[in-house]
């Protein structure tokens, strides 16, 4: 631990509270407080410890859920792919050799793993954790120094619990005013990502500042943060506050009485000082965001749900079989999906449930609701919300990555076009060769009733 | 991990920004819990351009465009190049945690902004080979000099092969025991029961 008296950023004062040797060749070795596993991206951690004979250093830091490869059209009983069903078994067995929590499939705190870990109070302010999930930076929505890893990473993690790091430079988004009604933070982020280009983070930890970042819920800020990679940043952060401490407190993991009381004391510091040097500012106004949709196959393809189509690369633009200057509103689409880590909380639900309640899915498309973890499916339907969907013909499953992935059986077939609240457009994500649009859950749940793009403010005021 | 020496060869061009880790390593595949023997999986949906490298003879060096290796942090998209039979990649800007996946694997992931690299490629594609010195950080094709350029402490450790776990135990176990000493009494609610062993 580092201790300073000059301005600093958030991000700074969390690298500094973290650093445990400066290192000499521009990386630092940072310290790890918390690690989540899931079964994709650990089996071969799990071999760099055996082939080296080495322990796991702090077991209880450390949580595995299973998200990736898991079906979530039907649950209990054996998984039926077999590389699946043995890639879980693993995950479940590496826990146990090395004494790792594992939270089972089949039990009430399973999900997707960006989901689950803030549920049960292993994210809090001030932590640094990571993952070997590129999206980890969700967590950074709390304040908490969380970035993506890969596998080698992870068996160094758990074998060291520290990482050498290169400290990021800073930069500042900040979101002036008010967003306008079935606007949201997915628009506001998908805005971000189409003005910076997807490397135009790379080497930067953001920081998300102003009125509209203030205002958002917990929930909203996870969102937020969920695609800084996307941008290029691994890191994404939002000052903790009151709304972060009301959303934490009484949480499982969470410090209580005296403990939780000097815990909030720390967390309140963590932010930039006034007169803190950012390397780079970019300034948004939010309150003339439109809904945001995706054309091509790189997130920062990105346009207004108003606007016609620009001239992007030929090679995505033949992919999503789309011409230049056409309006995107229109736009026929074959599958709707409402899920994944960026858009599977209560909130999300909520929001897509209000557009489509007495509604009808339009002929021809197949429309999908996949709550991000088995909790928040409990707490939608006790709202009732999985009467909502199904009445409007959308199929509800069980928890998961599901078509963000597409590895566990749910995916999107060749040349088919999908709406997805989901973070990533690429080639063949939700299956080879099918065709993505990134929107908010407003905006799927609005394309799912037409059957085609809409603007949800114009259709659904 | 032996550490990297000088070497030649020829090199690929892969002319296309924005090449991500799903393009190289469709996610479907990331059922499979081993890492050698990956390489059938890379660039699986691009078939013309695993003919072409095919048909240029595999050659271990990849010339790439912009912010390649972006998206997802699965390390199997660096095993599979691996596994192809790439020992060095150039473009002009990478995907982060793609890039230090690269350190992890000995695989050089070097950065060369796009003026020499575009006429690093025309070379390639008029059939030179390229030396790679690492060390010097500098590319050699036809006589000219072309300048790369990878973080100081991955150059390290491509260099001299280190295992970057074990060392980070040889050195620093005492500071990382120190740092938890100092943190269970600054921050004592990251230490609560539950958190320790």
């Amino acid at each position: 631990m580092i201790t300073h008296s000059a301005p600093r950023t958030l991000y700074d004062r969390l690298w500094d509270a973290h650093t445990v040797v400066r290192g000499e060749a521009g990386k630092d070795l940072i310290y790890i407080d918390r690690h989540l596993l899931h079964e994709v991206s650990t089996p071969q951690s799990f071999e760099l410890l055996r082939d080296n004979g080495l322990a796991v250093r702090r077991p209880v830091s450390q949580l595995a859920v299973p998200d990736h490869a898991v079906p979530t059209s039907e649950r209990g009983g054996t998984i039926k792919g077999e590389l699946a069903r043995k890639q879980v078994a693993l995950l479940e067995a590496n826990c146990q050799e090395f004494g790792i929590e594992y939270l089972a499939l089949e039990g009430d705190r399973q999900g997707i793993v960006h989901v689950i870990s803030p549920e049960q109070g292993f994210t809090m302010p001030g932590i640094s954790l990571v993952c070997g999930d590129s999206h980890t930076a969700t967590h950074g929505a709390f304040g908490a120094l969380a970035f993506g890893i890969g596998a080698s990473e992870c068996g160094t993690v758990m074998a060291t619990q520290t990482l050498w790091q290169a400290r990021n430079r800073n930069l500042r988004v900040h979101y002036d005013g008010q967003l306008q009604p079935h606007v949201t933070t997915k628009d506001m982020i998908l805005a971000l990502i189409g003005t910076v280009g997807g490397g135009g983070g790379t080497g930067h930890a953001i920081e998300f500042t102003g009125d509209a970042v203030r205002s958002a819920s917990m929930e909203a800020r996870m969102t937020l943060c969920n695609m800084g990679i996307e941008a290029g940043s691994r890191v994404a952060l939002v000052a903790p506050d009151e709304t972060t401490f009301a959303w934490l407190q009484g949480r499982p993991r969470v410090p209580q009485g005296a403990m939780w009381d000097q815990a909030v004391a720390y967390w309140r510091t963590l932010r930039s000082d006034e007169d803190a040097a950012f390397d780079r500012t970019v300034e948004i106004d939010a309150a003339i965001i439109a809904p945001q949709v995706t054309f091509g196959t790189s997130p920062d393809q990105v346009m207004p749900v108003d606007g016609v189509v620009p001239q992007g690369p030929a090679r995505a633009l033949d992919y999503m079989g789309l011409e230049a200057g056409r309006p995107i509103a229109g736009l026929d689409i074959d599958y709707a999906f409402i899920g994944s880590c960026t858009n599977s909380r209560i909130e999300d639900l909520r929001a897509a449930a209000r557009i489509i309640r007495g509604r009808y899915v339009a002929d021809g498309v197949k429309a999908i609701v996949v709550p991000g973890s088995t909790q928040t499916k409990r707490q939608a339907e006790a709202e009732g919300l999985d009467r909502v969907f199904e009445q409007a013909g959308f199929a509800w499953h069980h928890a998961g990555c599901s078509l963000c992935v597409a590895m566990n059986g749910d995916f999107v077939p060749a040349g088919k076009r999908s709406i997805s609240t989901s973070n990533r457009n690429f080639e063949g994500r939700q299956g080879a060769g099918a065709r993505t649009h990134l929107a908010s859950p407003a905006m799927v749940a609005a394309a799912a009733i037409a059957g085609h793009i809409v603007d949800v403010r114009k259709e659904f005021a | 991990m032996p550490g990297l020496t000088p070497f030649a060869a020829p090199a690929f061009v892969l002319e296309e920004d924005d090449v991500d880790t799903d393009i190289i390593f469709p996610a479907r595949f990331l059922l499979h819990t081993e890492r050698k023997g990956l390489g059938r999986f890379a660039f699986h949906d691009r078939p013309v351009l695993l003919e072409a490298y095919a048909a240029a003879g595999k050659p271990p060096i990849l010339l790439a465009g912009a912010n390649f290796g972006c998206g997802s942090s699965r390390e199997h998209a660096v095993w599979s190049l691996e596994g192809m039979g790439l020992t060095a990649i150039f473009a002009p800007s990478f995907g982060e945690i793609f890039r230090g996946n690269c350190a992890n694997n000995g695989v050089v992931a070097g950065t060369m902004p796009l003026a020499p690299l575009s006429a690093l490629q025309a070379l390639t594609n008029a059939g030179h080979d390229l030396h790679v010195d690492l060390a010097a950080q500098v590319v050699t094709c036809a006589g000219q000099r072309f300048a790369f350029t990878v973080p100081d402490s991955d150059r390290e450790m491509l260099l001299a092969g280190w295992n970057n776990t074990t060392r980070i135990l040889a050195l620093h176990g005492q500071d990382i025991a120190a740092f938890e000493q100092a943190q269970r009494t600054h921050a004592p609610w990251l230490w609560t029961k539950e958190f320790q062993t």
